[in-house]
């Protein structure tokens, strides 16, 4: 259901079916199958979801958890079948941020690592050597704005989040940072998740790839010590190049493991120092954009 | 990892349940995990008996069901089960498998009253 009109059905905008949300959320013109509820009328268009969450400027603090409701029930014992995945929501809500992000042909990739592999130095990188291509970042940490403000002080436009006690970004964080966000067509989304490598390889944001970032100095066996990471990521970049020498790291190694844990995997090499690789990444990201805008 | 959430979303499937089937109390809860899922089994029990207070399914008996890994052998293209993620091929010997399944995080079902 639209939870700005109440609309249930499905509209056609710019072209393309949608639910009556994501037309909301992409800014499109489109018909009402039904009348608005009275109340909602007068809503200037477009206009800002009712149910967006607790934020101030451009940072959505999620460190506190709303109380659930109570509702009366019948009593009659009987066995009933549910059958559904605990994450359904979450995975419900990411698809919906993956209809809304096609529609527009936004690249989203999902930056994942553990704390100091260097995802915010590479982000930073890659947006300045972009140059005038539309972008936008999402950055997730427990506190402080401080990467945010990092990307922001490139001149690309960013939303901090801030996850409290969470360890990881879920759908509807990045739905709401989406909606703030507006990406521009045919533009890139970085969404940089919290430093961890476990929780969040199970939660789908809705992106369109995950992107495991390892350096070089973390030690070679850490795809086989954290595998389900590795084996959702489309890619792995091995940063910190320039540092192999100095820790004895074995890249051949790093790839061999990577490579044990998901034989699918795409491999980079890469230094934000030296900008050795860096054109790889580069041609990487314009070719998967490419293929979005298609 | 995160056996907390977990146990938040399913206390948001109960609520959704109850109201949907007018049931005021969960005394059995039963959710199939895949061994690959990830879920700390003691971890998620703990949670689920904080999340779940002031819920219908407080105080509920929390059954899980392990279903077993499988896995896709990129040698001899088969779907396969195994017990462990690094275990090899049982057909092949290979050790080029991506998981395939074992991942399942979900409710099976509830006994309500």
């Amino acid at each position: 259901m639209c939870t700005v009109c109440g609309c249930s059905d499905l509209v056609t905008a710019d072209g393309k079916v949608m639910t009556h949300d994501e037309a909301h959320r992409l800014g499109l013109a489109h018909s009402h199958a039904r009348a608005f509820p009275s109340e909602a009328v007068s809503l200037p268009f477009p206009h800002v979801q009712a149910t967006a969450a607790p934020h101030h400027g451009n940072r959505h603090h999620y460190g506190t958890g709303p109380a659930g409701v109570s509702v009366p029930g019948m009593s009659q014992a009987r066995l009933i079948e549910v059958e559904t995945s605990i994450l359904a929501k979450n995975d419900a809500i990411a698809a919906a941020n993956r209809r809304v992000l096609k529609a527009l042909g936004v690249l989203a990739l999902n930056l994942v690592s553990s704390p100091g592999s260097g995802k915010t130095t590479l982000l930073c990188r890659t947006i300045e050597e972009l140059g005038d291509v539309p972008l936008a970042v999402i950055e997730g940490d427990q506190q402080t704005s401080a990467d945010a403000d990092r990307i922001r002080a490139t001149g690309a436009r960013a939303i901090q989040i801030n996850t409290g006690k969470g360890c990881h970004l879920d759908a509807q964080m990045v739905g709401h940072a989406i909606d703030d966000l507006r990406p521009r067509p045919n533009s890139y989304l970085f969404i940089e998740n919290v430093g961890n490598l476990v929780c969040p390889a199970a939660f789908d944001l809705g992106e369109d790839a995950k992107v495991a970032i390892l350096s070089v100095t973390e030690g070679e066996d850490k795809p086989l010590k954290y595998p389900d990471m590795f084996t959702a990521a489309q890619l792995a970049i091995l940063t910190k190049l320039d540092l192999a020498p100095h820790c004895d790291a074995d890249l051949a190694a790093y790839e061999a493991n990577l490579r044990r844990v998901n034989p699918a995997i795409h491999v980079l090499r890469l230094s934000t120092r030296s900008g050795e690789g860096m054109q790889d990444w580069l041609d990487w990201l314009r070719a998967r954009l490419a293929e979005k805008a298609a | 990892m995160h056996e907390m959430s977990l146990a938040e979303g399913i206390r948001d499937i109960v609520w959704d349940q109850s109201r949907l089937h007018g049931f005021a109390r969960v005394t059995v809860l039963r959710l199939e995990i895949g061994r690959f899922a990830g879920v700390e089994k003691p971890a998620l029990e703990f949670a689920f008996d904080v999340v779940m207070r002031g819920s219908p399914a407080e105080g509920a008996r929390l059954e899980m069901i392990d279903l077993p890994g499988r896995a896709l052998c990129y040698d001899c293209r088969m779907t396969v089960e195994i017990a462990d993620r690094f275990d090899p091929c049982p057909l092949c010997g290979s050790g080029r498998l991506l998981p395939a399944g074992g991942d399942e995080m979900r409710i099976k079902d509830m006994e309500v009253a």
